[in-house]
């Protein structure tokens, strides 16, 4: 059943380049997802009907099979991709005698998060994530805004050479653990030297996928760039692919070789939250503002994961959930932020800061749902994010010794809650820009969002705001 | 039915051909292109129901001293057809550009030889898998190149495809030399020709450089065939210059050749105990590298995409080299070294002569064998341009496509034999392979096509090759099995 969830996306990705309606078909396909995906999180107990699981090679015996399962973690981003999948083919919106195109990659990048989300083959989860860059790519590369061929070039060398160095690392594992699948894996023992260069890998390879800094700088461009579907999906959920692998891979099952590089990952988590931080408040124009904050947060995550690596053999049991539940939040609260981002170009034809003003008089509704999103990637209480981001905070002291003084976890996050102060000055001055003050002529007559726009973004919003006050609606599928 | 039939059917079926042309119809030649693909695909068939001379005995006849037939000999006398066959294909669609250069520009009368030609080699590389003896390995290889000398001149009024044959006759001759000069070292230092006798007289010599200085020179002569460092330098002026099928020929049919002959010659020297395995482990692995780092960055600049084909060719050379390097027997859970090098070519068949389909046409219509001429594809023949962009993501070794699998298998081996060095210069290399197959991709999308170029309309032929092997390269790419089901057990 499982294999539908992929299935779905493709074949009507494939009917629509062989001829069907575009727009429909895609719509349709994205609503039986989200009701397959909402199905399959919550009626776990018929796990034997969900499963899935083919052998496609005999030699050498590494277990290669198309595999497919859910545990909590799993459900939780299947959630997330299905819920941004349908918001992102109900907002945008494709330019003429370009739906195919439009349309039919955005339905293959979904395929390809699902896939790289649910399978529980090593190889099928590289392999699906893989097949859901190269439409990327291609979308900005045609559809793109801007400098589209740079921006596209780019984030085809840099996640081109990231993916490289995570398949290096996953091979490693493979290698170490002779065997692909992954769920099978934890009872093979590696050795410590094996384990350091493992964790180098896939810190690296994972790192550049979710914008880790220095590897960054990929991201700002590309989003500002890509199409407003693609941007979604991309910064929404396909990013979250790295934050996954690491969670999933790299912190059961190489403890001693994440320990060995807690500080420098601890130094690089800083240089997303606070360097990238103040780049952010430096921005000129909403997209590159958007991308750059979306950069920032990852930070925030990676400190989740260097508690959960600090640990160390002790147990942190508010990490796992902190770092999952705010890859949920973030990614439907950028998601939603750049669909918004994407109307309000559309209505007022820039995204320059300086050129926009007043909009909330002409356009209240668009304004509403800028501002609640806005605040929930601020971290305000009642909103998803700040459930995330307290969870973060808090389990990085988890295991605090005061005896032992401040470990490099502790003093990364002290330094990171500054990146709260940093996000509200960008988010609000964004917010005052672009709303607030006296409209001109950019804004005077621009058109509020009708109800066809309305629909993905109050979506969305629901989700930040059940999550936010109830966050055990998705922690419980954690246990 | 003993196996060498097969060998007789083959050059039975390149003779009666020759009659053919000589006495059919001089105005069309398309009916002698389609019955020798006819013919080699009777011969595929016939392939599954022979079976070979197995055990030795005494009263066997004498060609059996030079004639093996295994599981392997099965795969590469397969692995030749289908190339030949689809090479003769890819020729019919291309026939327009060869009677161009030949006879009369008007007539065909000067193409018919052109589809019996690849018969011919295809019997010497058929023979070639069955290598038994380096003496009869030696026959074959030259039936095979001859037959490549004149396939490459074939356009006689075309400078550049002259100008390819002279270069690639030179370095031939000198190839042979070494090739020649080696056997006779090995002969003199083990008394043999006989590749099994080989094996058993290594484990006791005594003096193992004069052995040494002999497999150092073959090493380098099958370089030539498989077109790696030192052996190299050819590969981009003949590719460029030859007709189109043939380059295609010469780069998978050629090249897999070669590599049968290499693994027959490598198994007895790698045997456990061999007193050369570890010297022949190091000339091999400076090959690999060499050849990877070579290959992959110079196409990096190229701007011909026949050229950057004939780079990628000789990149994928070196990652079969490497696992060769890392020899390794195969059983019933590895794949072993020859396992991987033979999976690597039959998905490097798929996906190289594929793109050499699209590229004849290119060349047909558009009269160019630039990346430029590949702008904007995506709008002129979107169905085209997808095939092309998953052709050119198996070429580079995307997940998903056969390519990767053939590039994993390499990689795992390396890392398993602690061949770390050739593990991070094919890296390296899988890097660059990367950039440049992109370029392909980016020029059929992201560019806007030339105001003058219509759509890209492959002829039948040539669209339902295509088709089929770009599904199987997506296929394979999932699940990959069926290739070990033909590798059979070994």
């Amino acid at each position: 059943m499982l294999l539908l969830l992929i299935l779905i996306p493709i074949i009507a990705a494939c009917a629509i380049f062989t001829g069907s309606k575009a727009k429909p078909t895609a719509q349709l396909a994205g609503a039986l997802n989200l009701g397959l995906g909402l199905a399959a999180a919550f009626s776990s107990t018929f796990a034997n009907i969900w499963d899935f699981s083919v052998p496609m090679l005999e030699r050498p015996a590494i277990n290669l099979a198309l595999s497919l399962g859910t545990d909590g973690m799993s459900t939780i981003m299947l959630l997330l991709s299905v819920i941004v999948t349908f918001a992102a083919l109900l907002s945008g919106k494709a330019p003429e005698g370009k739906e195919r195109l439009y349309y039919g990659s955005s339905l293959l990048i979904s395929a390809g998060a699902i896939g790289a989300f649910i399978s529980t083959d090593l190889f099928f989860f590289y392999a699906f994530h893989e097949l859901a860059l190269i439409p990327t790519f291609l979308m900005i590369g045609m559809l793109g805004r801007g400098d589209r061929k740079a921006a596209a070039w780019k984030i085809t060398i840099y996640l081109g050479f990231g993916s490289l160095v995570l398949l290096a690392g996953l091979a490693w594992l493979a290698a170490a653990t002779g065997t692909l699948d992954m769920t099978k894996m934890s009872a093979a023992t590696i050795e410590p030297e094996a384990q350091k260069g493992i964790a180098a890998l896939l810190i690296v390879g994972f790192g550049v996928l979710v914008s880790l800094f220095p590897f960054h700088s990929w991201a700002a461009p590309a989003y500002a760039s890509a199409p407003a579907p693609t941007t979604m999906l991309h910064a929404g959920v396909l990013k979250k692919f790295g934050l996954y692998g690491l969670l999933r891979l790299a912190v059961p099952l190489l403890p001693e070789g994440m320990h060995a590089w807690l500080t420098p990952l601890c130094v690089l988590l800083l240089g997303n939250v606070i360097w990238v931080g103040f780049i952010t408040i430096n921005q000129k124009r909403l997209d590159g503002m958007l991308g750059n904050s979306s950069v920032m947060h990852m930070g925030y995550i990676f400190l989740a994961i260097a508690a959960l690596v600090a640990a160390n053999g002790e147990i942190n049991e508010l990490a796992k959930p902190a770092a999952v539940l705010l890859m949920f939040a973030h990614g439907i609260s950028i998601a939603m932020l750049f669909g918004l981002a994407d109307k309000i170009e559309r209505s007022t034809g820039t995204l320059d800061l300086h050129e926009l003003g007043g909009l909330a008089k002409s356009a209240p509704k668009l304004a509403f749902l800028f501002g609640i999103v806005g605040m929930a990637s601020i971290g305000l209480p009642g909103l998803a994010n700040f459930a995330g981001e307290v969870m973060v905070f808090i389990s990085s002291f988890k295991n605090y010794d005061p005896v032992a003084g401040l470990g490099p976890v502790q003093i990364t996050c002290i330094i990171s809650i500054w990146g709260v102060v940093i996000s509200a000055v960008y988010m609000l001055r964004a917010y005052r820009n672009i709303f607030q003050g006296p409209a001109v002529s950019t804004t005077e007559s621009a058109a509020d969002l009708t109800l066809m726009d309305r629909i993905p973004a109050v979506l969305l919003t629901v989700v930040l705001l059940a999550v936010g006050i109830f966050p055990n609606l998705l922690l419980s599928l954690l246990k | 039915m003993p196996a060498y039939i097969l060998e007789v059917c083959t050059v039975i079926l390149g003779i009666v051909l020759l009659m053919l042309e000589a006495f059919g119809p001089s105005h069309s030649k398309k009916a002698i292109g389609l019955s020798a693909a006819a013919g080699l695909a009777f011969i595929l068939v016939l392939l599954f129901f022979v079976k070979g001379p197995t055990e030795e005995s005494a009263n066997a006849p004498i060609w059996e001293n030079f004639y093996a037939f295994d599981n392997l000999a099965r795969f590469y006398k397969g692995f030749a057809l289908v190339c030949t066959a689809l090479v003769i294909l890819m020729s019919i669609d291309f026939r327009s550009v060869i009677s161009r250069f030949t006879d009369h520009p008007e007539s065909e009368s000067g193409t018919g030889e052109f589809y019996a030609l690849p018969v011919f080699a295809c019997a010497g590389m058929m023979w070639m898998a069955s290598a038994k003896d380096l003496a009869g390995a030696f026959v074959a290889l030259e039936l095979v190149t001859i037959s490549f000398y004149i396939l490459v001149a074939y356009m006689r009024r075309n400078v550049g495809s002259l100008e390819a044959g002279v270069k690639y006759l030179i370095l031939g001759a000198l190839s042979t030399g070494f090739l020649v000069y080696g056997i006779a070292w090995i002969y003199g230092a083990t008394g043999t020709m006989n590749l099994a006798e080989i094996a058993v007289k290594v484990q006791t010599i005594e003096n193992t450089t004069p052995l040494l200085f002999g497999i150092g020179l073959i090493l380098v002569a099958l370089g030539f065939k498989i077109g790696s460092v030192p052996m190299q330098v050819w590969i981009p002026d003949v590719y460029q210059g030859a007709p189109t099928p043939t380059t295609a020929f010469l780069s998978v049919g050629s090249k897999a050749a070669g590599f049968i002959l290499l693994i027959r010659f490598l198994d007895p020297l790698m045997q456990p105990g061999s007193p050369v395995a570890s010297a022949v482990v190091v000339m091999l692995l400076v090959m690999a590298g060499a050849t990877v780092i070579f290959g992959n960055f110079a196409a990096i600049a190229q701007t011909n995409f026949k050229r950057l084909l004939a780079y990628s060719s000789i990149a994928h050379a070196g990652f079969l080299i490497l696992a060769l390097a890392a020899w390794t027997e195969g059983d019933k859970e590895e794949l072993g070294s020859v396992g991987a090098v033979s999976f690597y070519l039959a998905t490097y068949l798929l996906m190289t002569l594929a793109s050499f389909f699209v590229l004849a046409q290119v060349r047909v219509q558009n009269d160019s064998d630039m990346i430029n001429a590949f702008d904007g594809l995506g709008k002129r023949s979107p169905m085209l341009a997808v095939g092309m962009t998953i052709i050119m993501a198996a070429l580079a070794g995307i997940p998903l496509t056969a390519g990767f699998w053939g590039k994993f298998f390499v990689f795992l081996l390396a890392a398993k034999a602690g061949l770390w060095w050739g593990v991070i210069l094919a890296a390296v290399g899988a890097t660059a392979g990367f950039y440049y197959y992109f370029k392909l991709i980016r020029a059929m999308w992201w560019n806007e096509p030339a105001t003058d170029s219509g759509p890209l309309v492959l002829p039948k032929i040539s669209s339902y090759c295509v088709g089929i092997l770009t599904a199987a390269i997506v296929v394979l790419g999932v699940w990959p099995q069926p290739i070990l089901w033909l590798l059979g057990a070994n």
